[in-house]
């Protein structure tokens, strides 16, 4: 049964004994969805706590995660971890995710890393959005040959595995952070501009939308003030999940040196520097590529969690 | 009607194909840098870049080069690689097999484990099966593939060290073991050039294939062995969005009426799963199936990284990296053809199993 026949029941029942019920607003039933699943609330826990580190890193990071430890403490390179409550001596520094290869402490940087992943995730897809949204809108709202030569360029660009176009745009702009941001939003346009667009051909004929033009709106009016929020919903799901899959493409590309260079604490490279390490220091490369899970999968989780609870008609399916 | 609308898919797939020519073309003149020293290497002379820019035709207008650049790839003529020293085409016919394999293993891999997953914890919805299931298809889903592939390596190539589950971190097959193309144990002649060679390399070249054309069972053996690690490490996201999708949609047919009255008919219950239910969630499936050989293509390069396989990943990835601009033009074209043909073959599985699509 879903909430709507709760609702009306109840309301009906509360109705025969001359009671009335409070109405509740679809924010309100999307919320209360979202929170009934236990999936989505760890989603969103792990992100709460990425999103505390990343804020206050500089405060709870033991040491600088760019400066070497050499000559400030007696320790090795790429050193193992040592955990003072699992029996590690208490005259030897602690390190719980041991040393690096520049003899740095691998946890502070680590924690360093968080900002930088979610940064990462936000900024491209922000950013794809807004092309996409305004590519898509678009092609929709005015349809004939603007809207063909706008999606057949959209097909171009699916034509391409989205990390191996990524690969060539770096190639063509130099590898470096802002330029795999740059990669990564532009391969993630098109399936904006495809939600979008698919929103604004199932609402363009409508009634309300002729009214609003028999009113004399505008063009941009209409499009953004009549059209567009119809196409927040599947935007903010598409959102999620494309930042999770931003943040996995951006590591991907410091892990093979096109993305953030050293010594930048990005979880991508941290691993990529160390790979050749992997049977000498396995805690180098399993600590960030298990931070770039967990942050993978907080988004992930949150953004089928937001596609449930904002979807009704998934909501019997997916229980 | 579906001879019908495959012409049309492939009709539409021109404009595309089309694109990505144009795309290509463009990137490999927008690269920074002049193109004759990108292609014949920093140390070239002036005469000869002189020379070799009116033999490439590049003192031509743009849309005259972009006709020659399409006479060129309808050819098969892919130019030349610099580091190699050869045509970028034979270094296709020597490195795509690697890749063909691994995807194609990988997606086996995810497939036979994926499908039985998302089955069976739709059949057992919400029982500890069916909690499991998702909870690894989720984390599945959010690993990255480099990761995977290392965490896989030490675990059976380092901790399992001396044990019957060791197997090897990297390469295709081990020192010494050698494996004579199928085309020369049979006794064929072929020459050295031309088309048919060429396909009978590239055959020769997928291990698995060429150890069972030869019968060579200890080459059988040593290229699985090797295989697993790889293809377990790409195959794993694939498998987690098969196991996921399998699940959904399966639910959903579950869930409608036909079943009911199928159970209530008293068929066994297997067959309804199995021929009822199945077969009408095997769209989305489909759609998945599709969607994931990109991020296989793409996963290649990481994967072929990490293990030390010569494919098409870890060439195009290597000539980015030196700078060799003939194998990235050509390598991405031919990805991205291979991807479209994919594509279309979804396309047409798609209409195959739902009549109403061809109508469309």
């Amino acid at each position: 049964m879903t909430d709507q026949d709760v609702s009306t029941k109840t309301a009906v029942a509360l109705d025969a004994e001359g009671l009335s019920l409070k109405s509740v607003s679809l924010w309100q039933i999307t919320w209360r969805r979202f929170f009934r699943r236990k999936s989505a609330l760890v989603g969103l826990g792990i992100l709460a706590v990425l999103v505390f580190i990343a804020i206050t890193a500089p405060w709870i990071a033991p040491y600088d995660p760019y400066k070497p430890l050499i000559g400030i403490e007696k320790v090795q390179r790429r050193e193992k971890p040592c955990i003072h409550l699992l029996g590690c001596p208490k005259d030897r520094p602690q390190h719980i995710m041991g040393i690096d290869g520049n003899v740095r402490d691998q946890f502070s940087r680590l924690l360093y890393g968080a900002r930088l992943s979610l940064v990462i995730g936000i900024s491209t897809v922000s950013f794809a959005i807004v092309i996409g949204t305004i590519l898509g809108a678009i092609g929709g709202y005015f349809g004939g040959w603007v809207d063909n030569v706008i999606m057949r360029i959209m097909d171009v660009l699916l034509a391409f595995p989205s990390l191996l176009l990524a690969i060539t745009i770096v190639t063509v702009l130099g590898p470096g952070l802002i330029n795999a941001l740059i990669a990564i939003s532009i391969v993630s346009i098109p399936a904006y501009a495809r939600v979008v667009r698919a929103s604004v051909l199932s609402v363009r004929e409508m009634d309300y939308v002729a009214a609003s033009r028999a009113l004399g709106g505008s063009d941009g009016h209409i499009i953004f003030k009549r059209i567009l929020p119809n196409a927040l919903t599947p935007l903010i799901v598409q959102g999620t999940l494309g930042i999770a899959t931003a943040i996995l493409e951006a590591a991907a590309l410091s892990f093979l040196g096109l993305g953030a260079q050293p010594p930048t604490p990005e979880w991508g490279s941290m691993l990529g520097a160390e790979r050749n390490q992997v049977f000498t220091a396995p805690h180098l490369v399993f600590y960030p590529g298990f931070a770039i899970m967990l942050t993978v999968l907080s988004f992930n989780l949150l953004g089928d969690g937001l596609r449930d609870a904002l979807d009704p008609r998934l909501a019997h399916v997916s229980g | 009607m579906l001879i019908q609308y495959i012409i049309r898919r492939f009709f539409s797939a021109i404009p595309v194909l089309f694109g990505i020519l144009l795309v290509t073309f463009t990137l490999a003149r927008v690269i920074p840098g002049d193109p004759c020293r990108a292609i014949l290497g920093e140390k070239a002379t002036q005469e000869v870049c002189d020379r070799f820019i009116r033999e490439k035709g590049l003192d031509k207008p743009i849309p005259v080069q972009f006709w020659v650049y399409l006479n060129e790839i309808a050819r098969g003529d892919f130019g030349q690689s610099f580091r190699y020293g050869m045509p970028v085409a034979r270094l296709l016919v020597e490195r795509l097999p690697t890749t063909v394999e691994l995807s194609l293993t990988a997606l086996l891999i995810s497939m036979v484990v994926g499908i039985p997953l998302g089955i069976l914890s739709a059949v057992k919805h919400n029982s500890w099966i069916d909690v499991v299931t998702m909870i690894w298809a989720n984390i599945g889903v959010s690993m990255p593939v480099f990761w995977l592939g290392l965490m896989l390596m030490y675990v059976f190539s380092l901790a399992l060290k001396d044990t019957p589950f060791w197997l090897p971190p990297s390469g295709r097959l081990s020192a010494g073991m050698s494996a004579d193309p199928f085309y020369i144990v049979w006794g064929w002649s072929l020459p050295e050039t031309g088309l048919r060679f060429a396909i009978a390399q590239f055959l020769s070249r997928l291990n698995l294939l060429n150890a069972l054309l030869t019968a060579n069972w200890a080459l059988l053996k040593d290229a699985l062995t090797h295989l697993i690690l790889p293809s377990v490490a790409l195959g794993t996201i694939p498998m987690a969005l098969i196991a996921r999708i399998t699940r959904s949609s399966m639910l959903e047919v579950l869930g409608q009426d036909y079943i009911r009255t199928a159970r209530a008919k008293g068929l066994p219950y297997l067959k309804i799963v199995f021929k009822h239910a199945f077969r009408n969630s095997l769209l989305p499936l489909v759609t998945v199936i599709g969607l994931s050989l990109g991020s296989l293509l793409g996963g290649a390069v990481l994967t072929e990284t990490i293990f030390g396989l010569s494919g098409v990943g870890r060439t195009l990835y290597d000539a980015i990296t030196a700078r060799d601009y003939g194998i990235v033009q050509a390598f991405t074209v031919v990805i991205a053809i291979f991807f479209v043909i994919l594509n279309l073959i979804v396309d047409i599985s798609y209409a195959y199993l739902d009549p109403r699509i061809r109508l469309d």
